[in-house]
């Protein structure tokens, strides 16, 4: 039972994805993380403010449910599945990531530079995060889904649009790391 | 009701560890990825995928009903060009820099990674940033 501890390959872990898609399919709704944060925000009242949340959000609670389960998910996940929290990636990257100031790499789950608590009163990493937050949501509700929507249950069933919208994902992406982080970091 | 509430959060769980145990929800793995350093994230999501068209073909073919006897039933996404692209870049400017998209987010928030609670607000923020510009941007 070791391996349950260790991190867990891609051909487990992408297979279990589908198989999450499968149950969700089976369930009678389908995969998809960040129509959450609409239906977060028409539980807050947006509908008074935008048409586009005046909508009936309880017919969405089941997601929330799901979105509830993820978060207890990784509270299991990190707490009792886990032995070392670190991801072991490449060497190239690690040097990379060093050179911008990264020294958690190659011994941290997250960057500690980005994520660590005591960070959150650097302005910059706060003003990163924000506006890190502010292009997923609105990129993601923009092109009607994120990596679950669009990378899994849309290209599973073979949609153009889904296929455009991982273009664009990485598209965003690329420029992000190698034109953006030389300039940030 | 309950049993199907119980099975929509014990799916989420499901998804929760995998995104934890996967390193999917790692930073490190997403710039990982876009230094087309490693193959892990395109197993995970390359794998995913072609057995999710599997899945997909077989629940065609085959007229799987749901656990409750319904059809299932998966409604083409809208066309269109400008919002996946543009939509999609956005997204992925923001994947990149904060390293989560909106599942790993919520997992990272339960494995005790406060901080990114500060993404989750920003990012509920800017979806509803989209909402209010909806009719103003180009589709």
């Amino acid at each position: 039972m070791d391996w349950i501890m260790e991190p867990w390959p891609w051909y487990i872990s992408g297979p279990m994805i589908a198989f999450v898609m499968f149950l969700l399919l089976m369930m009678g709704r389908k995969l998809g993380m960040s129509s959450n944060l609409r239906t977060l925000c028409a539980i807050c009242g947006a509908g008074k403010r935008a048409t586009f949340f005046d909508y009936d959000w309880r017919a969405q609670k089941w997601n929330l449910i799901v979105v509830a389960g993820v978060v207890l998910g990784g509270f299991l996940a990190a707490n009792f599945l886990m032995n070392e929290k670190k991801v072991d990636i490449h060497d190239d990257v690690v040097k990379d990531l060093n050179a911008y100031g990264f020294a958690s790499a190659d011994n941290a789950y997250l960057p500690k530079e980005l994520y660590a608590a005591e960070n959150l009163s650097n302005p910059k990493v706060l003003a990163l995060l924000i506006i890190g937050g502010l292009f997923i949501g609105f990129g993601t509700r923009y092109a009607g889904g994120c990596t679950s929507g669009h990378a899994i249950s849309g290209l599973s069933s073979l949609q153009l649009s889904s296929l455009i919208a991982v273009i664009g994902f990485f598209a965003g992406g690329l420029f992000m790391v190698h034109i953006i982080f030389p300039l940030i970091f | 009701m309950i049993v199907r509430g119980i099975g929509f959060l014990l799916i989420g769980v499901l998804f929760g560890i995998v995104l934890i145990k996967s390193e999917a929800a790692s930073w490190f793995r997403i710039i990982e990825m876009f230094e087309f350093k490693s193959f892990h994230m395109y197993g995970i999501i390359g794998s995913a995928v072609i057995l999710g068209i599997i899945i997909i073909k077989g629940i065609q073919k085959f007229k799987i009903k749901s656990f409750y006897g319904a059809p299932i039933t998966i409604e083409p996404k809208e066309n269109g060009t400008v919002r996946y692209l543009m939509g999609g870049a956005f997204f992925g400017l923001g994947w990149a820099l904060t390293g989560a998209c909106p599942g790993p987010m919520f997992a990272l928030a339960g494995a005790g990674f406060y901080a990114i609670l500060i993404v989750i607000a920003s990012a509920t923020f800017g979806t509803f940033l989209y909402g209010l510009l909806k009719d103003k941007l180009p589709h």
